[in-house]
């Protein structure tokens, strides 16, 4: 009982680190390791919360989760009674490992769903858009509305459209393209798709909303980092503040895009040369993270 | 985008610029350039098909193929998946919809009443992103 109340305050704990977590301003000092801490949380969480059920469950075992799943498992396969007192611990270990599954299922669902529709676009692609000299690395689609944005994969596909393309001089363009190109190479789709599948397994829920947009954002930021160590920030701000203008005309809002409601604090973020989080904060928050990590991972494997 | 993608771009054109549903034949005379065998072309537009982006009619004994969708429309739905790249779709879609012109609205809205495409955003309702 002392391990599933332990792994229960665990999984009170995460939520409640979630919802600072969504607010937290620190994390735009340090995007990469706001990162990790999201999804060293995402993790934890889901262990505590499978651990919660399984814990109080197998609690008559007087053993860590996974031995007492096998002692389970023997118990049943050789046809003695299980040694639970009663119905409702049953129903926790089913649960408990029917949330496990869920969990996994949701996440390759979404990873098939996606690269399906990535499948479509990139043949969409090859058919309808084209190279252009103004933007050297990357297709163009012939539309007005200004759209920059990478397609994921393997060999990731930067895009404009010909308005974003006729809005941006040739340096902006250039820091643009950086920026897009650092979503592909650091597979900010990976990063992402968890928190994503999450979404779409529970769309009502205002917490995954808010914590989708707040990895999202740090993805952006991470980004803009890439880039304006190639290019100085200023093109980079100049064309953020160019797509922003437009806002209310076109901005496709892509993940791995512009999206212009993220834009100010990005801008905020790139003008403003003090906002780099000090070593000992960051080294302490991701020391932070592997323990929520470690925690529920103990408790379910180490015997009580 | 070499090899069979091109030719499938290069195909995918001539049916998209020409006057209405064309027979193997024709495409191959518009192609002349590239010298394409009869064989070829008929692969290609056996392969369009089965993708989905080319129609195929009988007209007496030959076939005729046209484009399932204008090439406007693809523009437009490879735009809007952009978009769904992120969360809120119908806010996305608000604000990409008001800046379109109104044949570009027209080439978005037929793009989303494609009967594919529909089935596809019904399914990533609350989309990956």
């Amino acid at each position: 009982m002392v391990q599933a109340v332990g792994v229960g305050i665990v999984l009170m704990l995460c939520v409640l680190a979630f919802r600072r977590l969504v607010h937290a301003r620190w994390t735009w000092r340090a995007p990469r390791t706001g990162i990790v801490v999201w999804q060293a949380l995402g993790l934890a969480t889901g262990l505590s919360a499978i651990g919660v059920l399984l814990g109080f469950g197998l609690e008559p075992y007087q053993a860590g989760v996974a031995p007492a799943l096998s002692l389970l498992a023997a118990d049943l396969a050789s046809g003695t009674p299980p040694a639970w007192p009663s119905p409702l611990q049953g129903v926790a270990i089913v649960a408990g490992l029917l949330l496990a599954i869920y969990l996994i299922v949701a996440v390759l669902v979404c990873a098939a769903d996606v690269l399906r529709a990535r499948r479509r676009h990139r043949m969409l692609l090859r058919l309808v858009a084209h190279y252009d000299a103004d933007a050297p690395g990357a297709l163009v689609l012939d539309h007005s509305a200004a759209a920059a944005y990478c397609l994921p994969g393997w060999h990731p596909t930067l895009v404009l459209s010909t308005g974003a393309v006729r809005m941006l001089d040739r340096d902006q363009l250039a820091a643009v393209l950086a920026h897009e190109r650092a979503h592909g190479r650091e597979r900010h789709d990976l990063v992402l798709l968890p928190f994503t599948a999450l979404r779409r397994a529970l769309p009502r829920s205002r917490l995954i909303r808010d914590a989708v947009a707040a990895v999202s954002l740090l993805v952006e930021m991470c980004a803009d980092d890439r880039a304006v160590r190639q290019h100085s920030c200023r093109p980079l701000v100049a064309a953020l503040r160019r797509f922003q203008s437009t806002a209310g005309m076109s901005t496709p809002a892509g993940a791995l895009g512009i999206a212009d409601d993220q834009i100010p604090a990005r801008v905020h973020r790139l003008t403003d040369p003090s906002h780099r989080l000090p070593l000992p904060g960051r080294c302490g928050a991701v020391a932070a993270a592997a323990a929520a990590v470690a925690v529920p991972v103990g408790l379910l494997v180490l015997p009580l | 985008m070499t090899g069979l993608g091109e030719l499938e771009r290069a195909v995918m054109n001539v049916l998209w610029d020409g006057n209405g549903p064309a027979t193997v034949r024709e495409v191959v005379a518009a192609l002349s350039s590239r010298e394409l065998a009869y064989t070829t072309v008929m692969t290609v537009l056996d392969r369009l098909a089965k993708k989905g982006l080319v129609r195929r009619e009988r007209d007496g004994r030959a076939w005729r193929y046209a484009p399932a969708a204008s090439r406007e429309a693809y523009v437009a739905e490879l735009m809007y998946d952009a978009l769904e790249f992120t969360g809120d779709r119908e806010a996305a879609l608000v604000r990409f919809a008001r800046s379109v012109s109104g044949a570009e609205a027209e080439a978005l809205r037929a793009a989303l009443s494609e009967p594919g495409h529909a089935k596809r955003s019904r399914a990533r309702d609350d989309s990956p992103g």
